[in-house]
């Protein structure tokens, strides 16, 4: 319902276009700016149905994507106001491929569940573009390099990791260790995107990329990733401390140099990816605390486990492209053993909440509050493993969407506070009231 | 891409190979480097260009084979009686994917090991000479500061 609100509040701006087909100047470059901004519209359309097609973020950070999306449009659409009256040629190519925007976008809005094809090609898709890089583009060029939304799941991983470490709240710590890990996943993820512009033009999913695109040379993409990864990395060990640092040089080279070419080697780079995906939160964790514990490794293999569901599903979907594409994965080599241990790692996480409390890191309410959420998603991995088709494996990947900041969340509401540490027979109530003293600093 | 302009343009992706082709500037005045730089991303455009186009056009065939196969297994036809084409759902083409990717493994590899070196390649040059014509433009304002 969410999504289809925002599907009208963007039909708004439908008005524009006929504006755009009196105010249409011949030069280049706005040329360019106004196709830029029709392929804004339709890229925020299909996003709203392509959802199963990206790794996208939980809910409580798909409020932050419309509103970057708008954004951009605001700036998109003062750009074009300035520009003077219009050739009748282009008057009516623009016409029509507005017209098809409005169509596509109506269509968007009235059936929710649709899934527009990435593949239908807009006329502007079809142009023959000045590969010179635009100011104004930069923005939302380098946002898309660096997939800035994953970016920001990774922070709030990093700061979930922070926040449940027993230490008393640091807010410059905070902020530096999830401004640093930000920088280094930005680098990672353009490196990544860098090494990847042939197979990511052959699949569907990612051909809209950057790199892929030719809106940015690969030098400027590098020199990018090295003026976030060096100071991200830098901000770390000199701000936060060298093992954080450590730890993030570590989580770059792993996703860049061994899981980046091992998708197209073995399978076993699913395993590799979930490690990826685990360090964050320990760096959050060793950032307030200085150490590994166990708490840390805790926080570690929930997120490992989590990636199993997630991308298993996912994945399940996109066989025809990995295999075209040439990527080495379970579900498309070992279709069973894909379904086995998504449903491993369901029956994990529940293991892991209950050891939370016995590490001391939460009370005993957590494995109790959070038993609903993690039955639920080992019922959907169970499904999964059982029916293997396309409906359980949606029904699973979006269920991993909002289970995963559901229980850090469930986590973080029942940690044990750092003044009560020593009474371990506390009350939910009394521990609860002392969480939120440190909560508030 | 119009005659007077001075940058490369991109243009949609191919129908076979899914790359987007580039065609590249070649400036009057272009220096040694440049040349390589050109050529190599030519020569790098040509390779993936056919590699890609021969390995959908296989991926495509293949599929069709496949699906045909199946059928006539099954007793069924390509074209069931609405003249709609008849595709086999996504636990039977499995088989097929799977098969698919095995085949090609050693193809892929030894693809990736060539892309990456190019990659590498084009990207270092395209590091120098953006780094020559820095110190060209720095030489430049220099000597028109001292003019």
């Amino acid at each position: 319902a969410g999504l289809f609100v925002w599907c009208l509040r963007n039909t708004g701006v439908r008005q524009l276009p006929c504006q755009f087909v009196h105010l249409y100047h011949v030069a280049n470059d706005k040329l360019i700016t106004f196709q830029y901004f029709n392929f804004l519209k339709r890229m925020y359309v299909t996003r709203c149905n392509k959802d199963l097609s990206q790794r996208a973020k939980p809910k409580s950070h798909s409020i932050v994507s419309p509103f970057h999306e708008l954004q951009q449009l605001d700036q998109e659409k003062k750009v074009v106001n300035k520009i003077s009256p219009v050739s009748p040629v282009h008057q009516l190519w623009s016409e029509t491929s507005s017209r098809n925007e409005l169509r596509e976008m109506k269509s968007a809005a009235e059936t929710e569940d649709s899934v527009i094809p990435v593949g239908t090609q807009s006329k502007e898709d079809r142009q023959w573009k000045e590969m010179k890089l635009r100011l104004d583009d930069l923005p939302g060029i380098l946002a898309r390099l660096s997939k800035i939304k994953l970016t920001a799941l990774v922070i709030s991983t990093a700061s979930a990791g922070f926040a449940m470490a027993p230490v008393p709240f640091d807010l410059t710590c905070f902020l530096l260790a999830s401004f640093g890990t930000g920088l280094a996943s930005c680098a990672a993820n353009t490196i990544n995107q860098f090494f990847e512009v042939p197979f990511d033009s052959n699949m569907n999913r990612t051909k809209n990329r950057p790199l892929v695109r030719g809106q940015i040379s690969p030098l400027l993409a590098v020199c990018f990733a090295a003026s976030c990864g060096v100071p991200g990395i830098a901000l770390l060990t000199l701000g936060v401390n060298p093992l954080t640092g450590a730890l993030g040089a570590f989580n770059i080279a792993l996703y860049t140099c061994c899981y980046t070419p091992l998708k197209r080697m073995s399978i076993v780079n699913t395993w590799v990816g979930a490690v990826v995906g685990a360090i964050p939160p320990i760096m959050g964790w060793t950032a307030a605390t200085g150490s590994l514990d166990a708490g840390a490794f805790l926080l570690g293999g929930i997120l490992y486990s989590w990636q199993f569901p997630h991308f298993n599903a996912l994945s399940w979907g996109l066989r025809e492209d990995y295999s075209r594409g040439g990527y080495c994965m379970m579900s498309v080599t070992h279709p069973g053993l894909c379904r086995r241990v998504a449903l491993r790692h369901c029956l994990a996480l529940i293991g892991l909440s209950t050891v939370a409390p016995v590490l001391d890191i939460t009370t005993w309410t957590f494995p109790i509050i959070s038993l609903p959420i993690n039955l639920y998603i080992s019922y959907l991995g169970f499904r999964f493993y059982r029916d293997a088709d396309r409906s359980s494996s949606r029904k699973l990947f979006f269920c991993s969407l909002w289970h995963l900041p559901l229980l850090l969340l469930v986590m973080f509401t029942c940690k044990k506070s750092v003044l009560k540490k020593e009474d371990k027979g506390d009350l939910p109530g009394g521990s609860h009231e002392t969480a939120m003293e440190i909560r508030l600093p | 891409p119009p005659a007077h302009s001075r940058s490369d343009w991109i243009g949609p992706p191919d129908q076979h190979s899914n790359l987007r082709p580039i065609i590249f500037y070649v400036p009057p005045e272009e220096s040694a480097l440049e040349r390589r730089l050109r050529e190599a991303r030519q020569e790098a455009q040509a390779s993936n260009q056919r590699f890609w186009a021969r390995h959908n056009r296989a991926f495509r065939q293949e599929k069709e084979e496949f699906i045909y196969s199946r059928l006539k297994a099954k007793g069924l036809e390509m074209r069931d009686e609405s003249g709609q084409k008849a595709t086999l759902n996504a636990e039977e083409m499995a088989d097929f994917y799977k098969d698919f990717l095995s085949k090609n493994f050693k193809k892929h590899l030894q693809y990736n090991r060539d892309w990456y070196k190019r990659n590498f390649r084009i990207t270092f040059l395209m590091g120098q000479v953006a780094l020559v014509r820095a110190l060209r433009w720095l030489r430049r304002r220099k000597k028109n500061v001292e003019q």
